[in-house]
């Protein structure tokens, strides 16, 4: 057959076997890839998702440090059993400035994308310290090491780089970033009303009751926001049809 | 560190350090593995140190063997096939190859002490932090150098099939890992990548599953093309069909990322793609497992007597099974079962166990006599011991992640009489034990069968013949 024979043209010239190759691998994902950025619907409009508080943000650093996404997942699909075990499926809309996804592949432990508020801040703290102080047959590893004090000295370097790749977070939110992180894990509701005014839902108060902020605290605070920006009961339907 | 003495006009000596590292980093990488293993069925393992926790060490793991090992594996092979296809000495010389080497290798000693001190970008398979990306292209660019340098100055008019499929797994991973790693740094050790969300998802499973793609089977096809026909001593079976399994495996390869990404929040027209070209993947996947074992067409004693040639052809067997596995799981109706389950586990080390370690051992045997001049391996005997060590490891493995996988995934969806989900997260977890067991017994199984041929190697290499080698010899059985 004469493809065949053109082929030596390909097979003797490896310049024009580059082009080949390279013409041949880039289609696949320029077709997948592209369009996410194009088509609207890609992302769902919800409202109430927002920028991690610093805190939060240093504490998603910390799920990503340890490596959590090996054996837990951030993605509720759309069956029976995953909606009555985890809650309402997760949406692209609330991962939207989630950089990296973590949506995971494994679930060696049970999906995260709803836990915030499914727990007390102290569970979390005895929890992570130790996981079968409270859930005998956990096979999780006990991270003791959170509670030395969490590094936040740049934290409002990080906000301006997730600004640059584009989280919105505003110029008042940066200048006042260290201060969030201190107000958040060390007051409580009440008396720090700047930081639940920028980052509504924010979980306030120390999780581990150290005089100084802690990693826990901030690990604690990224757990218990996930899942709970959005109000599932003011979402219509067709907003979010797949 | 000299090149081009007489006898031997090609670049042997880098050759040789790649063959000792990847023997090195494979003891290492399945050590590693096996370990984790262990902390899933035991977390007292774990330490409870911040070094030691299965979160870090899972990257380790996947990184020694796939970058470490596999890596190492294709740079000896490809470097040593491409000379010998083209009849011409590495471009570069020994001293280029040598500087790929040395950076090659610490760029794996930087990234797995960067995993353990907690730095990661958090992407399966990208860990590496900017600055080691950054690293890494530049070591990649050096290799493609090398590579393609030593095609042009070719004396063969026809570049050969394998490099083909070397070439292609150079040029994609160069292209999925400059496309998945676009990072704003914050400092040496954090970047945030500019994709998120939704969008950050498809380019890190575009990445990660062409990383299987290109990384361990095209390159890995690219040693079965040489070394199979070699150690078989019959040509290639069908040079059409090895044009079609080229073309068609890389073209389609590039669109199965989505199928890692079923019933997400990725949108359905994607995932369907996905799964459709997965699907598709099947027939050039088997085309090569095809074009792969008729070459064995009149060699098939070889089978019987020569447990090499078994390392090779098993691998290939391995493939065909895994590449079929691969399309049925990404059908969304059995992916709604297996995702997120110890299948995909089980599935990932057929493959990764089936055919890369094992194409690459038998490579590695092929290569070892070859670069210290011996005849043959220090005791075929010894290959005949790694290869059913191993095989009864991989089988323990693969059986206990398709029962723990399955389980697992029936567990969480059974619903009981009064139509409650019928088991807690937790209860699925326990229900995991023994097979984590077993599955940690298959992997000291692998371990020791490559203990077994670190000793067979090093006996090679030092020059000595077992008894049993002259008796064969004698009796001329082999």
């Amino acid at each position: 057959m004469s493809v065949f024979k053109h082929h030596a043209k390909l097979e003797t010239n490896i310049f024009f076997l580059a082009v080949g190759i390279l013409l041949t691998v880039v289609v696949g994902g320029l077709v997948e890839v592209v369009p996410l950025f194009s088509i609207e619907s890609t992302i769902e409009k919800v409202d109430g998702v927002r920028p991690y508080s610093p805190l939060e943000l240093a504490g998603r650093n910390i799920y990503i440090r340890e490596g959590c996404y090996n054996c837990h997942s951030q993605m509720i699909r759309p069956f029976k059993d995953e909606v009555e075990r985890y809650g309402h499926y997760s949406l692209a809309a609330e991962s939207k400035y989630d950089h990296p996804f973590q949506w995971g592949s494994k679930r060696t432990g049970p999906d995260l994308a709803r836990v915030g508020g499914k727990y007390t801040n102290d569970w979390h703290v005895r929890h992570l310290l130790n996981p079968r102080d409270v859930v005998p047959g956990s096979i999780m590893p006990g991270y003791k090491h959170l509670l030395r004090p969490l590094e936040y000295s740049d934290i409002a370097t990080h906000l301006k780089v997730l600004r640059l790749v584009g989280v919105p977070y505003t110029d008042a939110q940066i200048a006042t970033a260290k201060k969030d992180v201190e107000e958040q894990a060390l007051s409580d509701a009440a008396s720090s009303p700047a930081v639940a005014a920028s980052y509504p839902k924010a979980r306030i108060g120390s999780a581990s009751g150290n005089a100084k902020v802690t990693e826990i605290d901030a690990l604690v605070a990224y757990l218990q926001v996930l899942g709970t920006m959005v109000d599932f009961t003011t979402v219509k339907p067709e907003a979010i049809r797949r | 560190m000299s090149i081009n003495t007489e006898a031997t006009p090609y670049c042997e000596d880098v050759i040789k350090k790649f063959t000792i590292a990847a023997i090195f980093w494979g003891v290492v990488g399945f050590l590693a593995g096996d370990f984790i293993a262990w902390q899933l069925a035991f977390p007292v393992l774990n330490l409870d140190l911040e070094w030691t926790s299965f979160g870090r060490l899972r990257p380790v793991h996947t990184s020694a063997v796939i970058f470490a090992f596999g890596g190492n594996v294709l740079l000896a092979t490809s470097l040593y096939i491409v000379q010998r296809t083209s009849r011409a000495a590495l471009f570069g010389g020994e001293a280029f190859g040598s500087f790929i080497f040395w950076t090659f290798n610490s760029f794996i000693v930087l990234a797995a002490l960067s995993y353990v001190l907690g730095f990661s970008q958090g992407q399966e398979y990208a860990e590496p932090e900017w600055i080691l990306d950054l690293y890494l292209t530049v070591i990649w660019v050096c290799y493609l150098i090398a590579f393609a340098g030593t095609i042009m100055k070719r004396k063969e008019p026809h570049i050969y099939v394998a490099n083909w499929f070397f070439f292609a797994m150079i040029l994609t991973i160069a292209m999925l890992h400059l496309g998945n790693n676009i990072a704003i740094p914050v400092s040496l050790t954090k970047s945030y990548n500019v994709f998120g969300g939704v969008q950050n998802a498809m380019t890190q499973w575009w990445y990660g599953h062409n990383a299987v793609g290109f990384f361990l089977t095209a390159g890995f096809l690219g040693i079965m093309y040489y070394f199979v026909p070699k150690r078989a001593e019959r040509p290639v079976y069908s040079y059409r069909l090895s044009i079609v399994h080229f073309w068609a495996l890389i073209f389609l390869y590039i669109w199965a990322g989505p199928h890692h990404l079923h019933y997400t929040a990725l949108p359905d027209w994607a995932q369907t793609l996905g799964m459709t070209f997965s699907v598709m993947l099947w027939m050039p996947s088997w085309g090569g497992m095809i074009n792969g074992l008729m070459t064995l067409s009149g060699a098939w004693d070889k089978l019987r007597t020569d447990p090499v040639m078994r390392f090779l052809v098993t691998s290939v067997a391995f493939y065909g099974m895994s590449t079929f596995e691969g399309p049925m799981m990404s059908i969304k109706a059995v992916n709604s079962l297996s995702h997120y389950t110890d299948w995909g586990i089980g599935h990932v080390h057929s493959g990764a166990l089936g055919w890369v370690a094992f194409v690459s051992f038998g490579a590695l045997y092929f290569l070892v006599p070859k670069l210290w001049k011996r005849t043959e391996m220090y005791s075929l005997k010894l290959v005949g011991v790694h290869f059913w060590v191993a095989t009864i490891g991989i089988v323990l493995y693969i059986t206990a992640m398709w029962i723990s996988g399955i389980m697992q995934g029936l567990m969480w969806r059974a619903y009981d009489s009064l139509g409650f989900l019928q088991y807690s997260f937790i209860e699925t977890v326990e229900a995991m034990h023994p097979y984590y067991v077993i599955r940690a017994l298959g992997g000291v199984l692998f371990v020791l069968g490559a203990l077994v041929m670190v000793y067979n190697v090093f006996k090679t290499i030092k020059g000595d013949v077992a008894d049993e080698a002259y008796a064969s010899a004698a009796s001329g059985a082999r």
